[in-house]
């Protein structure tokens, strides 16, 4: 492997590679979490509380984890206790395997694992966390966690088709599923032979793009989606009986899923690590700070809806997926299709 | 103020006389001796005219006592007749608003240590059984307030409780809303209701034992301590009588 | 007996829905032999329930089958301590009932005391009163047109309202010196005088009240998802409604046109002022949070007029002093922020009260709760706690 013309060896390579996932997964969770959990929503909501720690509050952070690494680990004795402890590493587990196929550089070392199938293996690790959810919510004894748990399985299962159909015109429309294929696609492409900024997926795919946030925002249990935690009704859903680092971990958990839900939203549609006249070194460079900067663009729309909206009801929610997204994915796809032929 | 002394209706004369020598003494006697003896019942505003009329023809002599006191009509009737009440006021009187339905236990409240002593356990309060301006023959009675939404009108109405088996009908079948307040008051006051669908503890816990609200239930912290209030009652600022006594701090404000 | 059976044309139809009663006859707690329902304690620790309510909901799935309150949590028995306090302790008591409007519970028990003893407070005094009831009044809705918001999980607006509330809890303050309970009544008046400067620091509140109406109208009620979750959710017919005693804006947003303001026993100086009474005709939960809307607009309009009027004068009467309230009963009733607040006052003649019954509104307003909790979500269960809108204490008293 090459990394700036350097080479590694295959070991060290692997070593790197998994430590830069390790990183990424918990500091994305943080940066967002100080970033819009923070900052954002107590600006928006006029709340000096995160204002005390540090200047700006810049150490808030900080103070919140070392409060949760202080709290007692409860276990309940009714819980099932194996389970009860496994569920938030399978949460974190499903996060991390998101990371491991996605770009931040061009060639084969700018990606942990160049999968060929790519999209479908992302979006197949990230319905992993529901099996984390569910035995959370079934090993904690608690009536609350278990509807918490069950509302989550019925929303990422139903979530999870207008999701992988969104990409399907991605897919389409870049004729590969590997990542990187799919980020030349658009650094490349052009918009109806147009190709002055290259072709990011989002103004062709705009209708996926939508349907894609959405469907993440469901994904990632966020409002108005946020039914299996929904803290008025069900307290907190199936995190109702962890403590401590437990918590944390779900609340790694959950920012980092969303830190590689925008992120993927920014590899699909918004041309991934790659900027239009940038190429070799330049984007090699640039890249990873490309991508987060991207990143943390979807992520403001992410935690922007989050903090406007209300929650939906579980029918309701069930209903929009079925008879709205999917429908419309489905037409997105027949349109995607029709056009690629066409043109 | 328009504060009435009641006397029995008219249609119920003879009965509630009759049953009115029966009672304790003071209480009619108190009642009616403020104030000057008044031919007949007192008269009515135009309101309470009209409901009263609605009320007669329906009750008749179930009836016992009527007052319009402070602007609102309170009509004391039979307890045989306290489901019927529910009825009627819900249909002939269009009051389709409960307020509520409680108790009152008009046994005076009993002085810890006796009367000499000074008040130990509450202010000072008369100690002669009174029945309120509608009068009573029992210790308990129940009262319910009812309104109209559109007639903007409101009765009270009472009616005696037997010590011996305290039971009135329940109201539930007319009012839905009587469920809770007849709960509360047969807990409090150990009254039942008949026909209340599911009478069990609303308040209290369920195994608690006794009435709180009946004036013989001691307010514990009042029996472990007593009744500081009239005893610490310190002069205004200002008033001559008091300025000669000066205070043990000495000030001299 | 024959003389009390009405005579057949005389009677009405009295149409009582058979679901009316259907609950009364399954309220019982102990159904462990139903293996089919799962039973949910919502509380009492629970964050939709403002405190200490418990809700015992059958379900079946998500689909309550039947629902049972259980109170009592936070009883503190007033009623039988007002037996044992003198009139100008038991302000302090009262004020405790609904926290939220600490002051509008004062004022019909002092009201009530006042009438016994043949006392009328001075206009001004009347004045003050009035605006500190309407002050409590937009304090407690602020925080209700918020909070609706949160537990239907937006969380954004209930930080607005209770940034509103602090602007309102402020001039509470500076008028009586306290946020919570003012304990500011006196029979005969008023303890004080408003401080300089209150008036016009009133008006600039009220007009900020106003904006920020405009504000939770927007954010809130014109939000899809809201009304969708709101619309056609626990439907409170007016005539059931009022059978079950639930009052003020509840009954208001089920088409009953009643505010006691206006049709009530004329009380404090509301016959002066010319304010609307709003309705709402569905009866839902958005119907509950519309009318509060526009009456939280209208308490506001209602403190600027009474900002203009207002006399001068003193605050207070010529009272003994010794409060000696002479024998007799008396009702009152005042339209309090939850609905109707009503002390039964029986007096002997002495310092203090020989009975009180205080009819609070949140009890009765949730006394509806085993029949509309029926047949529906979970999720709607928390948004039809959240439009009735009670206080623990004002149930529990």
């Amino acid at each position: 492997m090459n990394l700036l013309a350097v080479h590694v060896p295959w070991g060290l390579a692997l070593g790197i590679k998994t430590l830069i996932v390790l990183i990424v997964v918990p500091t994305g969770a943080l940066l967002l979490g100080y970033v819009f959990l923070l900052k954002m929503m107590s600006h928006m909501q006029s709340r000096l509380g995160p204002m005390e720690a540090g200047p700006h509050g810049s150490l808030q952070l900080v103070a919140d984890g070392l409060k949760f690494l202080q709290k007692e680990d409860v276990i309940l004795a009714e819980a099932d206790r194996p389970v009860f402890k496994l569920a938030p590493a399978v949460v974190v587990l499903s996060t991390f395997l998101i990371f491991v196929v996605i770009p931040v550089g061009p060639g084969p070392g700018g990606v942990v694992s160049n999968l060929d199938v790519g999209v479908f293996y992302a979006l197949a690790v990230s319905s992993l966390s529901v099996i984390g959810v569910l035995m959370a919510g079934w090993a904690s004894a608690n009536k609350f966690a278990l509807l918490g748990a069950l509302r989550a399985a019925a929303q990422l299962i139903a979530y999870e088709l207008p999701l992988l159909l969104a990409v399907v015109g991605v897919v389409l429309q870049a004729g590969t599923m590997n990542l990187q294929g799919i980020v030349a696609a658009q650094q490349d492409g052009s918009i109806f032979g147009w190709g002055f900024i290259g072709n990011p997926f989002i103004f062709t795919q705009f209708i996926g793009f939508v349907l894609f946030m959405v469907a993440a925002q469901a994904e990632l249990t966020q409002t108005p989606f946020d039914m299996p935690v929904a803290e008025s009704e069900l307290v907190a859903g199936y995190m109702v009986e962890y403590t401590g680092f437990r918590f944390l971990f779900f609340f790694i958990g959950e920012f980092g899923t969303a830190t590689a839900f925008a992120a993927l939203a920014a590899t699909l549609f918004l041309g991934g690590y790659a900027l239009p006249w940038f190429h070799g070194t330049a984007a090699t460079v640039l890249g990873p700070f490309v991508l987060i900067a991207k990143m943390m663009l979807v992520a403001f729309f992410i935690f922007w809806v989050r903090f406007t909206y209300p929650r939906l009801r579980e029918d309701q929610l069930q209903s929009l997926a079925w008879k709205v997204l999917i429908p419309l994915a489905l037409f997105n796809i027949v349109l995607t299709g029709t056009l690629k032929v066409l043109v | 103020m328009t504060d009435a002394t009641s006397e029995p209706g008219s249609g119920a004369s003879d009965d509630a006389t009759a049953v009115a020598d029966a009672i304790t003494e003071p209480a009619p006697a108190e009642s009616a001796a403020p104030e000057p003896e008044p031919s007949g019942p007192s008269p009515l505003g135009d309101v309470a005219a009209e409901l009263f009329a609605r009320l007669e023809e329906e009750l008749g002599d179930a009836i016992l006592a009527r007052a319009e006191n402070h602007g609102t009509l309170i009509v004391r009737v039979r307890p045989d007749v306290w489901s019927d009440v529910a009825r009627v006021s819900r249909t002939r009187l269009e009051c389709d608003y409960l307020s509520f339905v409680s108790g009152i236990d008009w046994l005076p409240a009993p002085k810890e240590g006796g009367d000499d002593d000074g008040d130990t356990s509450s202010p000072a309060q008369p100690s002669e059984q009174t029945v309120g301006v509608t009068g009573g023959e029992t210790r308990f009675q129940v009262f319910a307030h009812v309104q109209s939404t559109r007639r903007h009108w409101g009765v009270t109405f009472k009616a005696d409780v037997s010590d011996a088996a305290p039971e009135v009908g329940s109201w539930t079948s007319v009012y839905p809303g009587a469920d809770w307040h007849e709960r509360e008051c047969w807990e409090m006051y150990g009254i039942n209701f008949d026909g209340h669908p599911a009478m069990r503890k609303l308040y209290l816990p369920h195994e608690f034992e006794g009435n709180p609200l009946r004036k013989d239930f001691p307010l514990l912290a009042r029996v472990l301590k007593p009744w500081p209030g009239l005893v610490d009652v310190e002069p205004m600022p200002g008033e001559g009588d008091d300025e000669a006594a000066p205070t043990p701090d000495g000030g001299d404000s | 007996m024959s003389t009390t059976n009405p005579p057949e044309e005389t009677m009405p139809d009295i149409e009582i829905d058979p679901r009316d009663l259907r609950h009364l006859a399954d309220a019982q707690m102990n159904v462990e032999l139903d293996t089919g329902d799962m039973i949910l304690n919502l509380g009492p620790q629970h964050p939709a329930t403002h405190g200490t309510l418990r809700v015992v909901v059958r379900l079946d799935g998500e689909r309550v089958i039947s629902a049972d309150p259980v109170i009592g949590y936070m009883h503190r028995g007033y009623e039988k301590l007002t037996e044992f306090r003198t009139y100008p302790q038991i302000t302090t008591l009262i004020n405790r009932i609904d926290w939220l409007s600490s002051f509008a519970n004062e004022v019909p028990f002092i009201d009530g005391a006042e009438k016994l003893m043949g006392v009328t407070a001075p206009p001004r005094a009347q004045y003050i009163r009035t605006m500190l009831t309407e002050l409590s009044r937009i304090a407690t809705f602020v925080l209700f047109l918020g909070e609706m918001s949160l537990q239907v999980g937006g969380i954004t607006p209930a930080f607005f309202g209770f940034r509103d509330r602090e602007h309102i809890l402020n001039l509470i303050e500076s008028a009586t010196g306290g946020r919570f309970h003012p304990n500011f009544n006196r029979i005969g008046g008023i303890k004080d005088d408003l401080p300089w400067g209150w008036l016009s620091e009133t008006r600039s509140a009220m007009q900020m009240v106003l904006n920020s109406c405009d504000d939770f109208e927007d954010l809130v009620a014109g939000n899809e998802i809201f009304q969708a979750r709101t619309r056609s959710i626990g439907i409170i017919p007016g005539e059931l409604g009022a059978t079950y005693g639930v009052s003020g804006s509840n009954l208001r947003a089920s088409g009953v046109d009643w505010d006691l303001r206006r049709d009530g026993a004329p009380y404090l100086v509301y016959p002066e002022l010319d304010f609307k009474v709003w309705t709402h005709p569905d009866g839902d939960s958005y119907a509950r949070y519309m009318v509060r809307l526009q009456e939280t607009r209208e308490s506001a309009r209602m403190v600027v007029q009474m900002l203009d009027q207002i006399p001068e004068g003193p605050v207070m009467a010529k009272v003994p002093r010794i409060i000696k309230v002479p024998e007799g009963e008396v009702w009152v009733e005042t339209e309090n922020p939850l609905g109707q607040m009503g002390y039964y006052i029986v007096s002997k003649g002495g310092t203090g009260p020989f009975r009180v019954k205080i009819r609070s509104a949140s009890f009765s307003n949730v006394s509806i709760l085993p029949w509309l909790l029926r047949g529906v979500y979970v999720p709607d269960v928390i948004t039809i706690l959240a439009s009735l809108y009670f206080i623990l204490g004002d149930i529990d008293r």
